[in-house]
């Protein structure tokens, strides 16, 4: 066995990227399926009447959803076996990003770099589109905030949401419910946090589209290099 | 990872990119596909009974959280004569039958359910498009009739026959013995204190607490004990499994 330099990307991140890729761009569009169903979304227990509803959605056109076509049974399919592979990835990445110190190293930001000034510093860089590609290895601090907060709050919302809205599931954990404020309330969050997944999903696009696309997108699959002095 | 694999993982990606969405719609209905899916909602059934035990009981609420009103969805009256008829009665001549696996097959009218120990109940009905509306059910427990009834071993389902015609075909509705001997599992015969509306199933429909608004049969007509509902319809346990393809389990 060769000694080789250390990946940029450990094989857990790899691994789970492409697993949790696949898994939302099947749960994304099943959802939309499922939510043209019922395009009303409610605050609270109950919720039927679109007059109650603090919003209606729009009809999600059939290019957008999974099965390609208005089938509520085959899109909850999808959606309830996507959520298998999406919830026992997460937390296969949790276990692995604690372990091999991904997450303390990488993605949690020390107090200095929370400062408003510092922060508007990194809009400002990042909107006059320097990211500086050579030292691409280590996130700047808009970077922590963004994946502190999608693995730290918005795709375990998703799984507590989702996990709120299935009544065979509510008897084992009723808080759940409660802490969200109903059923209805729970719909709505997963709907909210989803589309929040999107937004994020299309700066993630964007951000390796202007930073090397080809060299991001096989660091994330080959491994790629860690930069130097980056003890990756 | 081999060099190998690592080749064919990139080019499963790329094939999945190419060819999903043509192929995505027959991956459901393939065998691998459905195979999959089924597996999926195994596992939701065994976790749920797992993590919450088998007779835990779902949320029920305070009179003042109860929606204004409720809903009605799918077959929203009985489309024949006699119906009408009964409705505007009352159901005198409204029988309920118990029958299949059991050593003592009843047949019972309105008056003799309610005299058997009644369950109020203030629960949350879920309809599998994503909206919920929450309302008063008093009717027997499932496991009186069972009891009463002297099911014998050998079944393993509860299947609920309807007097409603939808798309031209009868609908009905099973549950397996865990589901049928659940404590909030009722033949209501009331709604909100009142007879349940016509709209709502009047004069009898089950409530399966735990699962979504199909599987509560409407217009309930017999209770049947089988060891398996192979031979029933299209023989996927209900109206929305036979007609759409819709999950057995819906506890999710």
């Amino acid at each position: 066995m060769t000694l080789r330099p250390k990946p940029r990307h450990a094989l857990s991140t790899r691994v789970w990227h492409w697993i949790n890729a696949a898994a939302f761009v099947v749960l994304f569009m099943s959802g939309l399926g499922i939510s043209n169903a019922h395009r009303y979304l409610y605050w609270g227990d109950y919720g039927f009447d679109p007059a109650d509803a603090w919003t209606a959605v729009m009809r999600f056109p059939n290019w957008a959803t999974l099965p390609q076509r208005y089938n509520l049974a085959e899109a909850r399919d999808w959606h309830s076996a996507g959520a298998w592979v999406f919830a026992l990835a997460l937390l296969g990445i949790w276990v692995a990003m604690l372990a091999n110190r991904h997450f303390a190293r990488d993605i949690a930001a020390p107090p200095s770099a929370w400062s408003p000034a510092n922060l508007w510093r990194e809009v400002t860089e990042h909107l006059k589109g320097r990211f500086d590609p050579e030292d691409g290895g280590r996130y700047n601090t808009l970077q922590k905030l963004t994946y502190g907060v999608v693995f730290g709050f918005l795709l375990p919302l998703m799984i507590l949401t989702g996990l709120a809205i299935s009544p065979g599931f509510e008897p084992a954990a009723p808080w759940i419910v409660e802490i969200l404020g109903g059923r209805q309330s729970a719909r709505s969050l997963h709907f909210i946090a989803a589309f929040a997944l999107f937004a994020f999903l299309v700066v993630h696009l964007v951000m390796v589209l202007v930073s090397g696309p080809i060299r991001q997108i096989w660091a994330m699959i080959a491994g790629g290099r860690a930069p130097e002095g980056a003890n990756a | 990872m081999t060099r190998i694999a690592r080749r064919s993982l990139l080019a499963g990606i790329a094939a999945l990119g190419t060819g999903a969405c043509s192929k995505i719609d027959g991956f459901a209905t393939s065998e691998t596909g459905s195979g999959l899916f089924d597996l999926a909602e195994d596992w939701h059934l065994t976790a749920h009974r797992t993590l919450a035990g088998r007779q835990a009981l779902a949320p029920e609420y305070a009179p003042e959280d109860r929606s204004p009103s409720f809903k009605g969805n799918g077959s929203l009256t009985v489309d024949n004569p006699i119906y009408r008829d009964q409705l505007a009665k009352g159901f005198p001549d409204w029988r309920l039958s118990v029958k299949g696996l059991v050593e003592n097959p009843l047949r019972l009218s309105l008056d003799e359910l309610k005299a058997l120990p009644q369950r109020t109940q203030i629960t949350r009905h879920d309809c599998v498009e994503g909206w919920s509306a929450i309302g008063e059910w008093t009717g027997p427990q499932l496991s009186t009739l069972l009891d009463r009834a002297k099911v014998r071993p050998e079944a393993n389902f509860i299947v609920f026959r309807c007097a409603d015609v939808l798309y031209g075909r009868r609908y009905y509705e099973s549950v397996d013995m865990v589901d049928a001997y659940h404590p909030q599992t009722i033949i209501a015969h009331s709604l909100n204190g009142a007879p349940i509306p016509e709209k709502n199933g009047a004069p009898l429909r089950m409530r399966i607490e735990r699962q979504l608004g199909y599987k509560h049969a409407k217009y309930l007509t017999a209770i049947e004990a089988v060891a398996s509902f192979d031979e029933i319809g299209a023989g996927k346990g209900g109206f929305w499994e036979d007609i759409g393809n819709y999950q057995w389990y819906a506890g999710i």
